[in-house]
């Protein structure tokens, strides 16, 4: 226990935590009253003056050294073509025409200056339930140069304000709500990974780095199992969450119990987890490709229930990782080898004293964490469609949130801290873009580290 | 014969790009920061972001070359502070843990849509908006030169004048280091690497030390940015966690808490691969691995290489087993 003081936090902390959080604040006040004003200046013109332009010639635009093209497809959200959407393109000296998408879901527009072009959609003329991904990116600037195509695309979704809010007049109790939702789906996901994370730490000691591999892992062979060759969904959970936990198994006998067994530091294991790391990042791209894929294909069913309107998907994932939560929570609290793992947690040597076999304690923690990680991989996968090389290298960052405000090392700690930062997380959308959820998760983590760093359930003597 | 010649060639015109002495000179940052100090800095790529966005932006809003660098190391400077004053108290995996999602954070904010305007989104800022002032500065005459089988324009964009410089800065900091190294300053932070309660018993300010060398370490880390940049573009997807990755492979290659190893085992790190790519690209058929998975598999050996180096030879090429003991 080094140097930490507990109780009231220093007045010099309290003052620099306001200061950085009003910075922050700051920044993106500044930046979201700079940018949409900046924007609305620029498309204002365009409006008024398509108005009064002819319609957009409607052969398709080719390019010469005299003139370029901006154009691009509008796919809807079962990536069929979505014709009849008006988009509007304004440039220099006046620009402004209006293109529809044909048949085919195609727009063009040719130009005969090259420059700095704003591209946007009426959102007006979108397909009925169909809703641009991400609304706050309807508008765009491109820079079109002459006898060259620029390619612009928008995508379309089934349900409003899928990823991003279109601005803040949105907030919404009904959006709040539904926002909450996502919130306790995402946190009960994170907190699926992250137990397995905190109980890796408490049993040893280690920050693993490459625990959202695990994840991915996860998702990865979800997609090998049901899409390409075709297995039932459930049996594909089963097998790959037994592949995962066999991962962790084998991690732990081929890797980390020699380590231990040649003293190797901390600093120096937590290395070997970041080596691991980009090894399996870079094999997954090898042998998935850079690109995202979905592990069961065609559209999700969607059930409203409550005024949430949840993919089924995610109402059988947050009901699956609530029960195996609450199994894992009672195996800890209540079995035998629970306590054992518990014990070792709290103290090593006396736990190894009073006949634990801590290695055979260490072995089953693994095991355990790998198999939690990838069945979360394969419900992440489920539930945002979708898993690529580094999903759960985005979801590490959350999970370390996660476990550091529940208190590193302790399994129920990690548990709230990832249903917190879950909510947290997702209810940034409401008056943030999406680009910026993240940072709340950090800028809840170094809170924390100010004034309580052992978290919420840990104990100081971990932490200095 | 041939095939050899222009292998080798290729490999010490790899050895001696610009992007090795940016990495050379970020290696340089963070072995002030765990070979020196003990810290665990994850997000060394965040202060070559930093220091990239900070000299770009700055040119781009018609400041002079000297202010940029200025405003990109006062950039980095702030950011190590606001992540060293909440975790250099405590053990030192959270300072990893924060600094990895510091870089993160700062990467995907940089690349977000709304601040396009400004940083370019996650199409970045072109080499040709910024670069111009600092090839202006050069003094070499119009023209290409040939040393051997180098040859470069003087003062184009990927040229010798860039070159020069690069290389230029990390023998400076090289010097630096060296002479840090043997200085009181150097033989304190060593100690706290070793054992901070030690050091705080002899009455040291262990956090103000530890302040100090994050705080040159991210400085180092955004003039290696700029560097980085000056003969590409700034791409905040090139520049995230895999960047910070390979910096530590790189300094852990060569071996940290030695004067040479960051630079060593940069220019190793980019031989090694290209000699794997191209190895693989030449004689293995596209059917086994195609060249963008002969790429992915030289950053596979990448990985494993860091695990194997790190367990066996965790003092690297020039180190010394005794000297560093990952106490931490």
């Amino acid at each position: 226990m080094r140097r930490f003081r507990r109780g009231a936090p220093g007045r010099n902390r309290l003052v620099l935590a306001a200061v950085l959080f009003l910075a922050f604040l700051a920044t993106f006040a500044v930046d979201w009253a700079v940018s949409p004003s900046a924007e609305a200046a620029t498309s204002s013109p365009s409006a008024s003056s398509s108005a009064s332009t002819a319609p957009a010639s409607t052969g398709p635009c080719a390019v010469s050294p005299t003139n370029g093209c901006i154009r691009g497809t509008i796919l809807d959200s079962e990536r069929k073509p979505a014709s009849g959407i008006a988009v509007d393109v304004a440039g220099p000296g006046g620009f402004a025409q209006t293109a529809t998408t044909d048949d085919t879901g195609r727009w063009s527009v040719s130009v005969a200056t090259a420059g700095q072009y704003t591209v946007s959609v009426d959102q007006g003329s979108l397909p009925k339930g169909q809703y641009l991904t991400n609304a706050a990116d309807a508008e765009r600037k491109v820079n079109a140069t002459l006898n060259a195509n620029v390619g612009q695309i928008f995508q379309l979704s089934d349900q409003q304000g899928a990823t991003t809010a279109d601005d803040s007049s949105s907030f919404s109790a009904a959006r709040a709500w539904q926002q909450l939702a996502s919130g306790i789906r995402l946190g009960l996901l994170i907190a699926l990974a992250s137990v397995g994370l905190s109980l890796i730490y408490g049993t040893t000691g280690l920050s693993s780095f490459s625990h959202g591999e695990q994840v991915t892992l996860g998702g990865l062979l979800a997609y090998v199992f049901a899409n390409q060759l075709g297995w039932n969904i459930w049996v594909t959970g089963i097998v790959v969450t037994l592949l995962c936990a066999a991962t962790g198994y084998l991690q732990d006998a081929a890797i980390w119990k020699p380590l231990r067994r040649r003293r190797i530091s901390l600093t120096q294991l937590m290395i070997v987890t970041i080596g691991l790391s980009i090894a399996a990042q870079y094999a997954f791209q090898y042998f998935f490709g850079a690109s995202t894929v979905r592990i069961q294909q065609g559209n999700p069913e969607t059930v409203t229930f409550a005024g949430l309107t949840l993919t089924v998907q995610s109402y059988v994932a947050m009901a699956i990782a609530l029960v195996v939560l609450v199994g894992t929570g009672l195996f800890l609290a209540k079995t035998r080898f629970g306590r054992a793992t518990r014990a070792v947690s709290d103290n090593p040597a006396l736990a190894a004293a009073s006949g634990i076999d801590v290695d055979r304690v260490i072995r089953f923690v693994w095991t355990l964490a790998a198999g939690l990680a990838g069945l979360s991989g394969v419900m992440l996968g489920l539930v945002l469609n979708g898993v690529n090389w580094q999903t759960g290298l985005q979801l590490l960052l959350l999970m370390f949130a996660s476990v550091t405000l529940g208190g590193l090392g302790t399994a129920y700690g990690a548990l709230v801290g990832s249903m917190i930062i879950g909510i947290v997380v997702e209810l940034t959308n409401l008056v943030l873009p999406g680009d910026f959820k993240y940072a709340t998760a950090l800028v809840i983590l170094i809170l924390i580290l100010l004034f309580r760093p052992q978290g919420i359930f840990g104990r100081a003597e971990r932490i200095g | 014969m041939d095939y050899i010649l222009n292998l080798l060639s290729s490999l010490t015109q790899e050895a001696l790009a610009p992007t090795t002495a940016a990495f050379a000179l970020a290696a340089i940052g963070l072995n002030v920061h765990f070979g020196l100090t003990g810290l665990i800095n994850m997000g060394q790529a965040a202060f070559l972001l930093l220091g990239a966005y900070g000299f770009a932006i700055s040119i781009t809003n018609g400041l002079p070359f000297v202010m940029a660098v200025l405003v990109a190391l006062a950039v980095a400077i702030v950011f190590a502070v606001i992540l060293g004053i909440p975790t250099l108290r405590l053990r030192g995996d959270y300072l990893a843990i924060v600094t990895i999602s510091g870089a993160e954070i700062i990467r995907m904010v940089g690349r977000s849509s709304l601040l396009t305007s400004t940083t370019g989104g996650s199409n970045g800022i072109a080499g040709s908006a910024y670069r111009d002032p600092f090839n202006a500065l050069s003094p070499l005459p119009d023209g290409t030169t040939t040393i051997l089988w180098f040859s470069y324009s003087n003062n184009g964009v990927n040229g010798w004048w860039i070159r020069i410089a690069a290389w230029g800065l990390v023998a400076l900091f090289t010097l630096v280091l060296f002479l840090l190294m043997r200085s009181p300053w150097g033989r304190v932070v060593k100690a706290i690497r070793e054992d901070e309660d030690a050091v705080r018993s002899l009455g040291k300010n262990v956090y103000s030390y530890k302040m100090q060398a994050l705080v040159f370490g991210g400085a180092l880390g955004a003039i290696a940015g700029i560097i980085y940049v000056l003969p590409s573009s700034v791409q905040p997807d090139a520049m995230g966690r895999s960047m910070t990755f390979f910096i530590w492979t790189a300094l852990i290659l060569g071996g940290a808490a030695t004067v040479f190893g960051p630079v060593l085992g940069a220019v190793l790190f980019f031989v090694v691969r290209l000699f794997i790519r191209t190895l693989a690209g030449d004689f293995i058929p596209d059917s086994i691995m195609n060249a963008q998975q002969a790429e992915q598999f030289s950053y596979v050996l990448v990985g494993v290489a860091l695990m194997l180096l790190i367990v066996f030879r965790p003092q690297g090429l020039l180190g010394n087993k005794k000297e560093l003991t990952f106490s931490v």
